[in-house]
């Protein structure tokens, strides 16, 4: 699947071509879409909803159904910032550092890796090609236990260093980066070889910023796939202050059952900064998971 | 393998990176390389940051795992003895204290898969052919739909598990506004099945209908128009187009929901917690728990390379079946 959709263009300009579908259905399945589609977009929002407006209720409300609080506070959050058994913030803080840290070492390591796969000839590429689009078939689960005890040997457990470097082996980086390469004009890069520019200044001056779009996609999809990862820091990481948000929400959860309302909280941090990201940036987020998606 | 320098001149592989170029003023630090030539080691200095930590962390550890699942490897215990194919042969032998519960967790993922996949295949296909349509405010429901699938499965969970509380969750509230006494969703069976189905659909619906939408504007429009001066009405173009149109996407989605949903985790994990005793303890749960929690390592490398390899038949068997399909 990855060959047969080589040709395809890269993620940014891919925007234009929107609706090429159907047109013109009457003006009542035009109202009944709308209202089925409005009653869904309620049924997807309104969760959401709940969640912030649960995490202003005091414990006594949080039980009851109310949309909006009758007497809304904060006490949820001064409560939970300041206890020690759950550092709320210290987790947000922690999986603020590692999504970042590994969003740019993915991008890092990815483009130079891709460009290498998309423009160089060299014995061995077809190999190594070969070795990491297999990998892509590899399910992650099975990588789970070996994975954990080569982060022992190297003493990584416990460290926040155990959650940014082992995903950097993904090969959904290199992939999606050697395909927007792969399309880019081959000009550019004669005239800066004809301007005796050597490989890596071919690389920084011209392929990167040419690539800007593709990169930020990249690194916004690494961070939210980072920022969002569960079972992994969930058995990587144990002392209260050392984990992330996600394996963080878990220990929430057992340590106040039904007290929804501290909990709700925490669901709220966690889902605030990919929220912000989600609005600001939308289309990026949206395409380059369809794009990725079909690259198979 | 020598490759064209600028003018088609061939660089002598044998001659030393970047040697056959005269241009080059600091190519000999490799990085560099020859400009146009790509021989020497400037693609391997490239490849090297990538290629370590895929090989420490991709490549070794998917052979690792199958020694792993060779010995009786306890990750506290120094010794851990080679037992050959003991943990395999266990969890297909009745009675060991392996093969009960793995194959509960198995049963409790094919369950999930079966009942969690065609609600993921057609709910999105709907939404999206009814999105394809050009409307004011699709790029709106478009989002919407979208939106719960960037947040993290621990929010799903923790969210659900207090909307679907037996006592004081949400939708028991509205179904008792209808007469429906509560419901113990996330405590008994078949109920615990809708509380892992539903909110899976909620958070992935989005991502499913994104790629269909994709697939949906590579068919043509003249195929749609051709269609309707046949007659064909709407059902029947969605018949006759848009599903031969996307049958590629459809075997892709197909595929990828299947394995996701045989990879689920944090919905059991925080929604049911496993009840009502074992029975939705999905098999990640049950790897993670025996691995990860009571450091039977080579029990749990043993079970994750068994469903890795049922993952693998039934990827395999996906895309056979349609691919047959096609060919009738």
């Amino acid at each position: 699947m990855a060959t047969a959709t080589e040709t395809r263009p890269p993620a940014t300009q891919a925007r234009q071509p929107v609706g090429g579908g159907t047109k013109g259905p009457s003006l009542a399945s035009r109202l009944g879409s709308y209202t089925g589609l409005l009653l869904l977009t309620v049924l997807f929002v309104s969760p959401l909803l709940f969640m912030v407006t649960t995490s202003f209720k005091t414990n006594f409300e949080a039980a009851q159904p109310t949309w909006i609080p009758k007497d809304p506070t904060t006490e949820n959050y001064t409560f939970i910032f300041n206890a020690t058994q759950t550092p709320v913030l210290r987790w947000f803080a922690n999986s603020l550092i590692a999504a970042a840290a590994q969003a740019a070492l993915i991008v890092i390591t990815a483009s130079m890796a891709a460009y290498a796969l998309a423009r160089m000839e060299f014995p061995g590429k077809r190999l190594i090609t070969a070795l990491v689009i297999a990998t892509i078939f590899i399910p992650p689960i099975v990588l789970l236990i070996p994975n954990y005890v080569i982060v022992a040997e190297l003493g990584w457990l416990d460290s926040l260093t155990a959650v940014i470097v082992p995903g950097v082996g993904g090969a959904f980086g290199v992939f999606f980066l050697r395909q927007f390469f792969v399309s880019l004009p081959m000009e550019l890069e004669e005239a800066a070889r004809l301007d005796g520019a050597t490989r890596w200044q071919i690389f920084y001056k011209v392929i990167l910023p040419l690539s800007k779009p593709a990169l930020a996609t990249l690194a916004l999809l690494s961070f939210l796939t980072n920022w969002n990862d569960f079972l992994w820091p969930l058995y990587v990481l144990f002392s209260p202050e050392r984990l992330t948000i996600q394996p963080g929400l878990s220990t929430m959860q057992s340590a106040f059952t039904t007290d929804y309302a501290t909990i709700m909280v925490g669901g709220v941090i966690a889902s605030v900064p990919v929220l912000i990201l989600f609005v600001i940036a939308q289309r990026f987020i949206i395409e380059g998971v369809s794009r990725s998606g079909l690259k198979g | 393998m020598t490759t064209t320098d600028l003018g088609g001149r061939a660089t002598p592989p044998a001659a030393g990176p970047g040697a056959g170029s005269l241009r080059r003023g600091r190519g000999r630090r490799g990085s560099g390389g020859a400009p146009g030539g790509g021989g020497g080691i400037a693609p391997y200095l490239f490849l090297a940051p990538y290629l370590i930590v895929f090989g420490l962390f991709v490549l070794a550890p998917s052979v690792y795992v199958i020694w792993i699942s060779l010995h009786d490897w306890d990750f506290l215990l120094p010794g851990k003895p080679f037992v050959g194919l003991r943990n395999y042969i266990n969890m297909f032998q009745g009675g060991t204290v392996t093969s009960g519960p793995f194959w509960q967790a198995m049963e409790a993922t094919g369950k999930f898969v079966l009942f969690s996949v065609p609600l993921l295949v057609a709910i999105p296909l709907a939404v999206a052919v009814v999105l394809n349509q050009k409307f004011p405010g699709r790029n709106f429901f478009r989002a919407a739909f979208f939106a719960p699938y960037v947040l993290g499965v621990a929010v799903v969970g923790i969210l659900w598990a207090f909307l679907l509380d037996p006592n004081i969750g949400l939708v028991n509230y509205y179904l008792n506004k209808i007469g429906i006494d509560n419901v113990p969703w996330t405590t008994q069976t078949p109920w615990v099945w809708a509380a892992l189905v539903g909110p899976t659909v909620w958070w992935t619906l989005g991502f499913n209908t994104v790629i269909y939408l994709a697939g949906l504007q590579d068919i043509p429009r003249e195929l749609y128009e051709a269609a309707k001066v046949d007659g064909a009405n709407r059902w029947q173009q969605f018949r006759n187009v848009t599903l031969p149109g996307l049958r590629p996407v459809l075997v892709f989605v197909i595929t990828i929901t299947i394995l996701a949903s045989a990879n689920v985790f944090g919905q059991p994990y925080l929604i049911t917690e496993g009840r009502p005793g074992f029975e939705t303890r999905s098999a990640i749960m049950y790897i993670g728990q025996e691995g990860l929690r009571e450091f039977r390592m080579g029990n749990a490398a043993a079970a994750s390379f068994i469903l890795t390899l049922c993952l693998i038949v039934i990827s395999v068997g996906v895309f056979v079946l349609f691919r047959e399909r096609r060919e009738r």
